[in-house]
């Protein structure tokens, strides 16, 4: 079986999501990686080289650039006749694509897998990570996408995949306008080891940057938030943690004035170790909190910082 | 413009769903069942739109069990115009509800279709994209903000970096994320409104779709449980604490 899985690349850079994905990949078959992008040589040099990679196929062209799933839809069928699955981070890239792909071939999309139990038989959450069900599908090709926190990442050396270009066109359906895309020294919240995540309680956009800012700059820490805290403007949308927002499993994750629905701990309750830090001694955050603090984050949050 | 909405009737956000003891699926008996959120934001949407004259009318359809009529009357109180309600008992996946939708879209010829990006029972995210690929027709998922201008609309979208603008010749499809708006309550005038306007019965027969799934579920288990840890007494043992975990010299 030969699969194809969607490279997620970023300013020249493999993305890890991609190397997550390799690895639900390569438990289904020989890996093919698809490099999309305009002026992406580079990118498809460094996928080549990642464990276990057979082929790059690369689409460099300007109707890439932006991965407009208008574009890359039907280049990823036009390649499908020689594939048995299409493999994609659960990304917003992968997201936006893989649908599109499935529907042009036909077939039943599986979502956001967290294991490979046989060839067509997965693992996947449902309700909000509430329940698992494991599906079987009945189709001949797969379209699959990746929980990337699921799978341990494929080693970026080791690999020699031969490099094969394709191309694809501009359906003229859709074009890119612009990008607000936030720039950060801190860790990404999908790969950051630390994660601290602030919520409704930090009252605006000012306190929670005096007050989880500095926390998360003693620990080397990404920033997360929930949806309430994100709704109210304290914090942009790329930082929501949940169940439609960012999944995340760090080592530690550091909860402070979140209340912990349902919806939140879809995103965060595989974490190693969770802390949380809330006022309200019942807060349901509690139930999955390995060390708690009950207290004023206002109060608690400062000192901690200071005494780190 | 006409705008197409789809709905679907899930379990309310509010609910803590429970795995039925023989692993065959999360028991809905006597559970509270309201509009997918993402699809209550939807049709605000286009209520929006038609507010600021960029739609005519707006047509509300959802793929589901009898009992679904209820979520229609809730887009129509809201301020959809009329419904369809394609009735079926088995499950549908989005793959086949995408094929009824696009039969509808081909009947409706609308200029937008407005879905939610996903629905918290099932949490696939797929339909939108899918009926997009099957109408052949461009796609701003997990919009944040949409602009219609003349024969095209703007849609703001959140990714993962942060927002990104693209724009659709129309007819496109729009899935909202949860910042697109604030969807209304329907006032009580507009719940008896709602009662006498048009609710179409049809069924996946009717569209020539067959809903055979392709996927079939083995079992469905309850997640791994974490236990409650430790309550720590003040700041200086949380310190020892991360000490030991070794993220904190
Ligand atoms: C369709 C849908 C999707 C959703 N998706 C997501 C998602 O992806 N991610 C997400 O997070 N949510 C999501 N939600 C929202 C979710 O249901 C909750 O509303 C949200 O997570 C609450 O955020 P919060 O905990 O910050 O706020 P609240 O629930 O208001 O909690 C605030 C907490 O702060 C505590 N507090 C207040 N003051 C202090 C203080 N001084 N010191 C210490 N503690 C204090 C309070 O005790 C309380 O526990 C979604 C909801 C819906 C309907």
């Amino acid at each position: 079986m030969s699969v194809l899985v969607w490279v997620e690349h970023e300013a020249g850079a493999v993305k890890d999501a991609t190397l997550s994905t390799v690895t639900a990949a390569s438990q289904l078959g020989d890996v093919h990686l698809l490099v999309a992008g305009a002026g992406v040589g580079s990118v498809a040099e460094a996928a080549a080289k990642i464990a276990g990679v057979a082929k790059v196929v690369v689409l460099d062209d300007a109707a890439f650039e932006h991965a407009l799933p208008e574009n890359v839809a039907p280049a990823i069928v036009a390649m499908m006749a020689d594939h048995d699955a299409f493999v994609a981070p659960a990304t917003s890239n992968g997201k936006n694509i893989a649908p599109r792909v499935a529907a042009l071939l036909d077939v039943m999309q599986i979502s956001d897998i967290l294991s490979v139990e046989g060839p067509d038989t997965f693992t996947r959450p449902i309700y909000a990570g509430n329940a698992i069900a494991t599906v079987q599908s009945a189709d001949s090709k797969k379209v699959i996408t990746v929980r990337g926190t699921a799978f341990e990442k494929a080693a970026r050396e080791g690999g020699s995949g031969v490099i094969e270009a394709a191309t694809g066109s501009d359906a003229g359906l859709s074009s890119f306008v612009g990008a607000e895309i936030a720039k950060s020294e801190r860790p990404e919240l999908t790969s950051a080891k630390i994660i601290v995540s602030g919520g409704r309680a930090l009252a605006s956009a000012e306190q929670f940057h005096e007050v989880i800012d500095p926390l998360a700059d003693k620990l080397g820490a990404g920033v997360g938030a929930s949806r309430a805290a994100v709704d109210a403007g304290y914090a942009p949308n790329d930082y929501q943690v949940g169940q439609t927002g960012k999944i995340v499993a760090p080592e530690v994750y550091v909860a402070v004035g979140i209340s912990g629905a349902i919806q939140h701990l879809a995103g965060m309750k595989d974490s190693k170790t969770i802390i949380a830090i809330n006022k309200d001694e019942d807060a349901p955050i509690f139930q999955v909190a390995d060390i708690g603090l009950v207290g004023d984050l206002f109060k608690i949050v400062p000192e901690l910082t200071g005494k780190l | 413009m006409k705008v197409l909405v789809p709905v679907k009737r899930v379990i309310d956000y509010n609910v803590k769903p429970r795995v039925k003891m023989d692993g065959t699926g999360v028991d809905l008996a006597n559970v509270k069942m309201s509009m997918n959120p993402f699809d209550e934001i939807a049709v605000e949407e286009a209520i929006r739109l038609r507010e600021k004259g960029a739609a005519t009318e707006i047509v509300a359809v959802s793929v589901g069990p009898q009992k679904a009529q209820e979520t229609l009357r809730t887009a129509l109180a809201m301020g959809a115009d009329r419904a369809i309600l394609v009735m079926t008992d088995d499950e549908v996946e989005p793959l086949a509800v995408a094929k009824i939708l696009k039969a509808i879209a081909d009947e409706e010829a609308p200029g937008l279709v407005i879905l939610g990006k996903q629905a918290i029972d099932d949490d696939s995210n797929q339909t939108g994209q899918m009926l997009a690929a099957l109408l052949g027709w461009g796609q701003g998922t997990f919009a944040s903000k949409v602009e219609v201008t003349g024969d095209a609309v703007a849609v703001t979208r959140e990714v993962d970096g942060g927002l990104e603008t693209v724009s659709l010749k129309l007819p496109a499809i729009v899935t909202t994320d949860l910042r697109l708006n604030e969807p209304r309550y329907a006032s009580l005038p507009n719940i008896m409104k709602a009662k006498s306007k048009p609710l179409l019965q049809k069924t996946p027969a009717d569209y020539g779709v067959e809903t055979t799934p392709r996927l079939k579920t083995l079992k469905v288990v309850e997640p791994a449980k974490r236990s409650a840890g430790i309550k720590v007494a003040g700041v200086d043992e949380l310190v020892a604490k991360l000490k030991a975990l070794g993220v904190a010299a």
